[in-house]
């Protein structure tokens, strides 16, 4: 979610000063009409699972959790009963004044190609972005306090980021968006353990008891999220609730976890089935996406489900098998449910945009990065924005940059740039170019290494430095008609990103990120200077020093014991000696 | 006379509650030695709380034996009680989630993959990069800025008996921190110290499993101390066995025992100290583990080993209700008339026709005036200040 675009997928309302002055937008509250009979509960859960078996016989597993609670989190009396929204993130909105959140962490590299686009995409690492809400005023403060309070809630290294890694894109609209992307996160239980947390049954009943480590981090991708932010409550969109969006992306390896058999089950991929739905959700499904199936031909789905659907995703439309959880009759007499899927599915659309980046040139002076964006449309163009934050230590010559395609240069429409200052801020670069039909653009820069000072490198500096990937955002156009009505029922993988127009829908793709070595310093030179050093001065000056100042005296040898003898008789008869 | 009464009730009905008081047997007919020897047990160890800081010292893949140490630590102090808000667990690199490891998110201790110490739920506070000497020594005197969240503080006060555990590559008087950095046994004693001094602990267990561990001890100097190492000056810590399917020694020899040992112990369990000084005898551990509790106040022997792997809870039951108050429902009525929208995520037109943004103004920076400082003074020393008028 970038603020680059100003888009923001929140609301953005004109609001007028109008009842309590001093811009705050909590007015004071009318005398309410006569309390309903029947409280209506405020808020509400749906989980589901979408399952897409992939054309090279990997799986794809999407878990969504959703809760949205009509409330106020501005308002000057405290939110203090909480039901099934996780408190923790409740005190984190109110206290920091957040307006929209995004957290991902993910393990792997999304590879477009082989799979497609995903339902939300996400960077390899972890990447935090936040919408401030209009009457904060020290952002940076808060910004630090913020990720520090989110690394202490999901067991992250977030508090790595400060001002040298984060970046505040150019936004025309008015909440400040403020982000960062990191790469060096691994992700592992610790992390999946908080987030299980989260959730409003935890790991104890509905789809999250899948969950279980040892299986999801087996696999080639695996990424989980929160996603926070304001929506429309209905059509007319006058009032908002928040809605918290858990989710969990998890791609398994035919090969890994799925031993070269191409036959999936869900005991086989999370080694659990599934006995009931969560009771507090009002909703609970699980989706098969069966599109180029109808007559079973591709591969074959047990136990067998009447209920279908079909639903607009990806600028594409997607038939789905369904499993409604609550329905008692789903579990079937066995009181579990076990998916088989065997087969795999045909060749589904080439992605229409896609991206690679990597690093060129050799040594360890200079070097130059390319980004190429492929257009596999056979005869639209579209516009993408590509955002790039270059940490400070690879200073970028911006003369260099070159944006090429199909061999002729291509000039972007817009260009913003904010360079970088050493150990404050790191390069900002935005671009909106217009991508010719069925091209490669590549887009080169190149940069020179700086040497950091002995204190900032790593305990590991040959390892390299990491290189955030970038972002590249595009409003695709789309083979069947979007559904631009965002207020209807509608699965929680297809009502991400709101579409406002019907041909072409929002994609966003996230490059590789780049592994850099810095010039890297002998370490144990400090040492062995003081070392050398100090022999020097012991020898050189020691020895110079004693052949100076030493005085020599002439010392009689000592006679032998016969004349010792004699010597001492000699001296008792007071006789000279000899 | 009541109390003559409820004397004699108890007496005569004591058989009815054996396990309350612990005192079947024997000491059911004394009532008073009876109680006397239940109380003075519960108040003789004077803690009510148990923190625990295990550290892992030691970065890359072939150090997978020292975050194993580390975890199966972690592991026997959770499962005898700690919460995980009391425990602060600092590993310097991942080692589930590595690479290179044959099965993620595990972390095996013994060979064959029997026990998987890692677990389920593992919350790591102080990860990777974060665990260093200066973290460290923030955590034990609790100096730490006012932005760290609560699961990375060792909130301890004078009644908490903490356990410390420290693993890793170490040597005569120091121990090293992700090979880039150390911490010296006169720093520790020192941080000891000072956390005596703020009265944030009541007793402290130091268990170190490195080489020539006892160096790490000698020079401490606070009270109610007791420290153990895995070997003594001059003596290196060996590990135990090498997995064939990881590639790795798994676990050190004295963790490895030490783990033995308390896999045995649950929480209700009455061996003491004497019993955790004999793990791991020479004829196992290759090197001889050493003690010290000369620091101590009581006798190790009256020390149960939960004092300080297990966690105290005072439970007290009460017959009384509290009635709760209906959760403030402000109904917010008809305020925002006006209407909101989605925001467009991509505006191109927008964009392209963005006005750049307005830099703030900013006084100008020491080097420019500097330079125009000077500049205006070569220029008055030279025309001298008489000319001004003429200038101006």
């Amino acid at each position: 979610p970038n603020i680059q675009q100003g888009r923001q997928r929140c609301i953005y309302g004109e609001v007028s000063p109008t009842e309590a002055g001093g811009g705050s937008d909590s007015p004071a509250p009318k005398p309410a009409a006569s309390p309903p009979s029947v409280p209506r509960p405020k808020d509400d859960f749906q989980e589901e699972l979408v399952i897409r078996p992939l054309h090279s016989g990997d799986i794809y597993t999407s878990f969504q959790f959703r809760t949205l609670w009509e409330t106020d989190f501005t308002r000057e009396n405290k939110v203090s009963h909480y039901r099934l929204f996780p408190k923790s993130l409740g005190q984190v909105i109110s206290k920091f004044s957040v307006r929209e959140l995004h957290i991902s962490f993910t393990q792997g590299y999304w590879r477009t190609m082989q799979w497609g686009q995903p339902y939300l995409p996400s960077p390899p690492g972890a990447e935090l972005w936040v919408w401030f809400q209009d009457s904060l005023t020290d952002v940076d403060g808060t910004w630090k306090e913020l990720t520090n309070v989110l690394s202490g809630i999901f067991c992250a290294s977030l508090n790595f980021i400060d001002s040298t890694n984060t970046v505040q894109p150019s936004a025309s609209f008015k909440p400040l968006g403020i982000g960062n992307v990191t790469d060096h996160q691994i992700v592992c239980t610790e992390n999946l353990t908080p987030w299980k947390k989260l959730l409003p049954c935890g790991s104890k009943a509905g789809l999250a008891v899948l969950l279980k480590s040892e299986k999801l981090f087996h696999s080639s991708f695996h990424s989980q999220a929160v996603h926070i932010r304001p929506v429309c409550k209905d059509d007319q969109c006058k009032t908002t609730s928040w809605e918290l969006r858990q989710t969990l992306n998890v791609v398994f390896d035919l090969h890994n976890s799925g031993q070269g058999k191409n036959e999936w089950s869900l005991f086989k991929m999370f080694s659990r089935t599934l006995t009931e739905a969560c009771p507090v959700a009002s909703s609970s499904k699980i989706y098969i996406d069966i599109t180029d199936n109808s007559q079973g031909e591709q591969f074959e789905l047990s136990p067998a489900t009447p209920l279908l659907s079909q639903a607009v995703v990806l600028g594409d439309r997607r038939t789905f098998s369904v499993y409604d959880l609550t329905q008692q009759i789903t579990f079937g007499t066995m009181r579990s449910l076990n998916l088989l899927i065997r087969g795999k599915s045909s060749d589904m659309l080439r992605p229409l945009l896609h991206a690679e980046r990597y690093v060129a040139g050799y040594g360890l002076q200079t070097g130059e990065i390319h980004t190429l964006m492929y257009n596999n449309h056979p005869y639209r163009s579209f516009p993408v924005l590509l955002l790039d934050s270059v940490p400070w230590y690879l200073r970028l010559y911006i003369h260099t940059l070159t944006v090429t395609s199909k061999g002729k240069d291509n000039k972007p429409s817009y260009i913003h740039y904010q360079p970088s200052k050493d150990r404050v801020r790191p390069h900002l670069l935005e671009m909106l170019v217009q991508l010719p039909p069925n091209s490669v653009t590549e887009v080169t820069l190149q940069f020179e290494r700086a040497l950091l000072k002995w204190t900032e490198y790593t305990p590991d500096p040959n390892h390299g430095f990491y290189v955030g990937s970038s972002v590249i955002s595009s409003l695709v156009p789309s083979i069947v008609a979007m559904d631009t009505n965002n207020s209807r029922e509608r699965p929680l993988f297809s009502s991400f990103f709101p579409s406002k127009e019907e041909s072409s829908y929002f994609v966003r793709v996230y490059t590789e990120p780049l592994l850099v070595n810095l010039p890297t310093p002998d370490f144990s030179m400090p040492y062995n200077v003081i070392c050398l050093t100090c022999t020097v001065v012991a020898v050189g000056y020691g020895s110079l020093y004693n052949l100076l100042t030493r005085s020599f005296q002439i010392e009689e040898p000592s006679p032998g014991l016969a004349k010792r003898i004699a010597n001492i008789i000699r001296k008792m008869r007071g006789v000279p000696p000899l | 006379m009541y109390f003559l009464l409820v004397y004699m009730y108890i007496k005569n009905h004591v058989y009815m509650f054996p396990d309350l008081l612990g005192c079947h047997g024997k000491c059911r007919r004394y009532l008073f030695c009876c109680f006397q020897d239940r109380a003075g047990q519960f108040f003789s160890s004077g803690h009510t709380n148990n923190w625990a800081v295990l550290v892992c010292t030691s970065r890359f893949w072939f150090n997978y034996r020292h975050v194993a140490n580390t975890l199966s630590v972690y592991r026997s102090v959770k499962r005898l009680g700690i919460p995980d808000s009391h425990i602060v667990l600092m590993l310097a690199d991942d080692m589930a989630c590595n690479h290179r490891n044959p099965k993620p998110a595990t972390v095996f201790s013994h060979k064959n993959m029997e026990l998987n110490v890692y677990g389920d739920d593992v919350e790591v506070d102080y990860r990777g990069y974060e665990v260093t000497v200066e973290n460290f020594l923030r955590i034990l005197t609790g100096r730490l800025p006012p932005s760290t969240p609560r699961s990375k503080r060792l909130l301890s006060d004078d009644r908490s008996n903490i356990l410390i555990y420290l693993t890793g590559h170490g040597g005569n008087g120091f121990l090293k921190f992700q090979d880039s950095e150390e911490i010296s046994n006169v720093e520790l004693a020192d941080a000891f110290e000072q956390m005596w001094q703020k009265r944030r602990y009541n007793e402290l267990l130091f268990i170190i499993d490195t080489c020539q561990g006892a160096s790490m001890y000698e020079r401490f100097y606070s009270p109610n101390l007791m420290a153990l190492a895995s070997s003594q000056v001059g003596e290196d810590s060996l590990s135990h066995q090498p997995d064939l399917a990881i590639g790795v020694h798994l676990m050190d020899r004295y963790t490895f025992y030490l783990l033995e040992f308390l896999e045995d112990i649950h929480p209700a369990s009455k061996t003491n100290m004497n019993d955790l000084f004999k793990v791991c005898p020479k004829s196992q551990c290759v090197s001889t583990p050493g003690h010290r509790t000369d620091l101590f106040l009581r006798d190790p022997g009256s020390v149960l080993i939960t004092d300080f792997f297990g966690s105290v809870r005072k439970v007290e039951l009460t017959m009384e209700t509290i009635n709760l108050t209906d959760p403030i429902d402000a109904e917010s009525g008809e305020l925002q008339k006006e209407m909101h929208t989605y925001a467009d995520q991509l505006p191109v037109s927008e964009i392209i026709h963005q006005k750049p943004k307005q830099k703030d103004w900013h006084p100008p920076d020491g080097f420019i005036l500097g330079l125009w400082t000077l500049i205006l003074l070569v220029f008055f020393q030279t025309y001298g200040v008489k000319h001004l008028k003429h200038i101006f």
